[in-house]
């Protein structure tokens, strides 16, 4: 019998914080390595687009200077993916650089692997020739975007980490990669079986969150054997129970019983959950089926311009009755005063707040509120412009007339001088597509004082 | 009854940039089956609460935990000009308006 494989997932997300105590408890017994995912896309394509961390660096360095030391200590790897939120390298610097302030406060030295998964425009021009395939609902690649997409990844598996991780690094700094490989290329290069170690690293990438109560922002302690691997999280204050555990393949997922990863299907539908201690659970039946070829997920933004907003609320009832004809009024005021920039090249968007904001036409507004809130949104090739459009906007819908109008000094209610906000740039999801081009991954390896 | 209030938790989240995943979970077998036997609760009738083609929805049943998984597109990806639900977690509605028989 081999010896079983002990991690720890230290959080959800880098920089999402986790008990200290955790840790503590989590290095009572041996570790074998430490992973931590830094990467989402869920707050949006801003954050790859524009090179920044959706978690502050702030909170990223203290998640990273509690356990350095620690694995430092020990000898064993931290493994980080998707560095800095996105993956870029960018994001994957600026945690090389979080790395080099505690190793000079700490007084620290880490041998270092660094793997980047930016893509070059030459391969997005090759792929988009038909070798991008539409994943997770996106639509058909507009191929007149392949050189203007800005921070293009590609989002690999375990294979780069397992060359990391035979370099014998204290840290393995990744760009994107799948959230899985982070935890399973341990086990996988240890010639542990693949289903158990993705199923597993599945579960271990959001932390604390198949516990009760539930933690994104708290550790888990995995165990991977031949036939099975367990979860607990090292906080005694948190749980985890067959249900919690088998419900966590539900979350963020499209299909409860399996998931996709690079390395083929994880199929969940014989999974067994076993509760063997008080807030230990026990897995056994995930099983992968291998591709039969290999495609990687890339990733890439497009600007579409840059974001104006103002904020108001409305209390007059017949104000909020024509809340429609005051669009359209001020609409038509700020295409006959904007002389710079074209009508094609701007948008002028209305969320209202209490009527329809938020399921937008899914949803008929059924009755007329007391109170809405109105956001006016502006967006255009420039910020300047956009700040000059919510401008017009915003005066215009302060005054704009309509039928029945008594308030005849103001429409607005706004909480905030300035009113107007400048937002920064706007991106959107260009490319989120599977390719069958091979791909090559360098392990770039470097000591950090 | 409303499947908002039958359900113990209706949530929705992105499932990736283009699709949100909207999860119901009910206390009891009895209310679980209610929901996966009612009428309304198809792939025709939650298509037309998010003016989405009805073969672009899945319900995926998932009995074990006695929760059921509705999958749509977006109507716009998270986080574009036009979308107004980064995380897509308040997309629950109007399912959760749908009345089970």
């Amino acid at each position: 019998m081999k010896k079983p494989i002990r991690y720890l997932s230290l959080c959800g997300l880098l920089g999402y914080g986790y008990a200290p105590e955790s840790l503590k408890n989590a290095l009572a017994a041996e570790l074998d390595f430490v992973g931590v995912d830094g990467g989402s896309t869920d707050p949006g394509p801003y954050y790859l687009g524009s090179g920044k961390g959706f978690v502050k660096r702030l909170q990223v360095k203290r998640d990273l200077a509690l356990v350095l030391p620690e694995t430092k200590k020990r000898n064993i790897p931290l493994i980080i993916g998707s560095a800095g939120g996105s993956g870029a390298q960018a994001h994957v610097n600026s945690v090389l650089e979080i790395l080099a302030e505690i190793a000079r406060e700490q007084s620290l030295e880490f041998k270092t692997a660094v793997i980047y998964s930016d893509l070059s425009n030459d391969f997005i021009k090759k792929a988009a020739a038909g070798h991008l395939f539409s994943c997770g609902g996106s639509p058909e690649f507009d191929a007149s975007w392949a050189d203007k997409l800005a921070n293009p990844v590609a989002q690999f598996g375990t294979e780069p980490i397992i060359e990391a991780l035979q370099k014998n690094v204290d840290v393995i700094v990744a760009g994107r990669c799948c959230d899985t490989a982070v935890f399973a290329a341990y086990p996988i290069w240890k010639n542990y079986d693949p289903g158990l170690a993705l199923h597993a690293a599945k579960i271990a990438e959001c932390g604390a969150l198949c516990a009760r109560p539930v933690g994104a922002n708290d550790s888990l302690v995995v165990e991977i054997g031949e036939d099975y691997f367990t979860v607990e999280p090292p906080n005694p204050e948190r749980t985890c129970t067959p249900d919690s555990v088998a419900a966590h393949s539900l979350y963020e997922q499209p299909d409860p019983n399996c998931f996709y990863e690079p390395e083929g299907k994880i199929d969940l539908s014989q999974c067994t959950f076993e509760q063997i201690a008080e807030r230990k659970v026990k897995v056994t039946g995930s099983r992968l089926i291998a591709a039969a070829e290999a495609t990687t997920k890339l990733e890439g933004t497009r600007l579409v311009g840059y974001r104006a907003i103002t904020i108001a609320g409305m209390r007059d009832p017949s104000g909020i009755r024509h809340i429609s004809e005051i669009e359209k009024g001020v609409r038509a005021a700020v295409a006959q005063s904007a002389v710079f920039v074209k009508e094609n090249e701007y948008s002028l968007r209305f969320l209202r707040y209490g009527l329809d904001a938020v399921t937008g036409d899914n949803e008929v507004p059924d009755v007329i509120p007391r109170e809405i809130g109105l956001v006016i949104e502006a967006i255009a090739p420039s910020q300047e412009q956009a700040d000059a459009l919510i401008g017009l906007a915003r005066s215009k819908a302060l005054h704009q007339g309509f039928p029945d109008r008594k308030a005849t000094a103001g429409n607005l209610a706004f909480p905030f001088s300035p009113s107007d906000f400048s937002g920064g740039a706007v991106y959107e999801f260009a490319l989120y597509h599977l390719t069958d081009l091979p791909l090559e991954f360098e392990v770039k390896t470097m000591v950090i004082k | 009854m409303k499947l908002y209030d039958k359900a113990f938790v209706c949530r929705s989240k992105n499932a990736g940039p283009f699709q949100v995943t909207i999860d119901l979970m009910f206390n009891d077998l009895e209310s679980y089956q209610q929901v996966m036997d009612s009428a309304s609760f198809t792939a025709e009738g939650i298509g037309r609460l998010y003016n989405v083609a009805p073969e672009l929805v899945a319900i995926k049943p998932f009995e074990r935990i006695l929760t059921v998984k509705v999958v749509l597109p977006r109507n716009s990806s998270s986080g574009s000009a036009s979308d107004c639900d980064v995380y897509g977690s308040q997309q629950h509605f109007p399912l959760g308006n749908l009345e089970i028989e």
